[in-house]
């Protein structure tokens, strides 16, 4: 199977520190992938990098064969991958509406944007009660849906979430990611997901990734890694697992 | 009573091309974080866009004497290509600059379009004669006043009815409030960064040259520096109103051009000459007591 999106080498510094090293990831069509690690391992970096938010020093990164370093975010997005970045990022003092229909607004008027407007408004009930309220009064669970949503009206093949738990109560995460679920069904989606924690990972990816220090430590499908000892070693870096451990022993 | 409504009138006309022009400043401070120094010279560069280039003393009506169906929109045209061209070379190789680098580069521009005017056109103050018949008083129940005032007024509401409409309900106004807000975000959905900033700086040049023919044919001289006085009390209009707030920019012009005007009026007259001294230090006063403006902006304060 050809991968939806590849990442060969990737490399990013921020002056003389470097937040990625030789990052090579990939995410085949109808994916969920997650990478986890600690906190400043790179992962926002690392989808920064394939969003065009931040220049690598070195690597490649392919969507659908097609190089991204280089490109500006704009025409990234138009690709058909959509970036929900960390800290939600929602238009304040845009209107639920606004935010929703920014998705639409950069390609040619169609009849499917309202259809599209719809079945998002039916995926998340709470957005369409506050269509016409300022972003900003949401509350960040909602917030956090109306990014999803936002990302959704794109119409994007892949969506890459950035800590989509950060700052939710646990009962919302797990809302969130209920929705991400049935929106992978639903819209046939490919999903690449960073996560601190990797508790939740583990019910949800197909693959994990492990990202600490800039540098993968670790992949395996979650079926494989399901009694978490593996991830534990390479997040917390307390040992050298070779790639594929599998399950201890 | 009748004094008052008087000089509200006239405050009300002053305030008007303060926020006009304020508007446009604040436009390109929202999305780019310019503040653009030179947006007076494109207001001067619109007044003299009215005569024919030469550095005789006597000026001729070259736009200028085209009747108004014409010249609004050829002198509108001017200066959004100056504006755009401002971009192109200057500020969107700049691009990644902070905003002192943007502001400097603002204050070169300045300087550069000012020089270019006095190799062309000369030193010298030059009189022009627009549009004489707006000179004409008219009466509105006890008040007295020329019909320019009313111009100016209306030509304001009328633009910024225009600038909400377009930013409320058009496509590409909603991506420059997403871009204002949070430019970065706005790119990853798509949203063309130098689209959207050039049409800022059409909107804004659009903008500068409304003020120019109003302030023209006010005054009726054409100088290298005529549009800096206002650009300058349009910047702090900006900053009185809430930098980043439209809203704001408009609030903080008429509140501006109320100041000034009503210092004039009720001063003392041994003290009128002083009015400046007195307009700014009220405005300190206002930003004492709301550092961030009248009307505070969240997405500048709240960026994360």
């Amino acid at each position: 199977m050809v991968a939806m999106l590849t990442v060969e080498g990737l490399s990013v510094n921020y002056g003389r520190l470097a937040a990625l090293r030789e990052v090579s990831i990939h995410v085949d069509p109808g994916e969920l992938v997650c990478i986890v690690g600690p906190n400043g391992a790179g992962k926002s970096s690392l989808m920064n990098a394939i969003a065009g938010g931040v220049a690598p020093r070195a690597g490649s990164a392919k969507f659908e064969n097609k190089e991204l370093v280089g490109m500006r975010p704009e025409h990234i997005a138009r690709l058909g991958m959509s970036l929900v970045p960390e800290g939600r990022q929602v238009f304040s003092t845009l209107t639920v509406e606004e935010n929703l229909r920014l998705g639409t607004l950069i390609r040619r008027r169609s009849p499917d944007d309202e259809l599209r407007l719809a079945r998002i408004m039916r995926h998340f009930p709470r957005l369409n009660e506050r269509r016409n309220a300022p972003a900003g009064t949401l509350s960040g669970g909602e917030q956090q849906m109306l990014v999803i949503g936002r990302a959704l009206m794109t119409q994007p093949r892949l969506v890459m979430v950035d800590e989509p738990s950060l700052g939710l109560a646990p009962m919302i995460v797990d809302q969130v990611y209920e929705i991400l679920r049935d929106l992978r069904q639903a819209e046939g989606l490919t999903l690449l997901i960073n996560e601190q924690s990797s508790k939740r990972v583990l019910k949800y990816a197909d693959r994990i990734y492990v990202l600490r220090g800039g540098v993968i430590r670790l992949e395996d499908s979650a079926e494989n890694l399901q009694d978490g000892a593996a991830i534990v070693q390479a997040y917390f870096g307390f040992a050298r697992p070779a790639a594929n451990a599998g399950l201890p022993a | 009573m009748i004094g008052f409504l008087q000089n509200l009138l006239d405050a009300l006309s002053l305030g008007s091309l303060y926020a006009l022009a304020a508007l446009g400043i604040g436009l390109l401070f929202g999305i780019l974080r310019l503040v653009n120094f030179a947006h007076g010279d494109f207001i001067t560069l619109g007044a003299y866009a009215l005569i024919v280039p030469s550095s005789a003393d006597i000026a001729t009506l070259l736009i200028g004497g085209w009747t108004w169906v014409a010249l609004v929109p050829a002198v509108v045209v001017i200066v959004v290509v100056v504006a755009l061209v401002s971009d192109a070379l200057i500020f969107r190789p700049l691009r990644t600059g902070s905003a002192p680098t943007l502001m400097t580069a603002s204050f070169a521009l300045s300087f550069i379009i000012q020089n270019g005017i006095l190799m062309i056109y000369g030193a010298r103050p030059k009189a022009i004669n627009l549009w004489s018949g707006l000179s004409d008083q008219v009466q509105i129940g006890p008040l007295t006043t020329p019909k320019l005032d009313l111009v100016v007024i209306g030509v304001t509401i009328l633009l910024m009815l225009l600038l909400t409409f377009f930013l409320k309900r058009t496509r590409y106004g909603i991506q420059m409030r997403a871009a204002a807000e949070n430019f970065r975000m706005a790119r990853h959905l798509g949203v063309d960064a130098n689209f959207v900033i050039g049409l800022a700086f059409a909107i804004s040049g659009g903008l500068a040259a409304t003020v120019s023919l109003l302030f023209v044919s006010q005054t009726g001289t054409l100088t290298q520096t005529m549009g800096q006085p206002i650009a300058l009390f349009a910047f702090i209009a900006t900053v009185v109103g809430g930098m980043g707030s439209l809203v704001g920019a408009v609030v903080g012009g008429f509140a501006v051009g109320i100041i000034v005007v009503m210092l004039q009026a009720y001063l003392p007259p041994d003290l009128r000459s002083f009015r400046d001294a007195f307009a700014f230090g009220l405005i300190i006063l206002v930003l004492v007591a709301r550092p961030s403006g009248l009307i505070p902006t969240r997405g500048l304060a709240e960026r994360v």
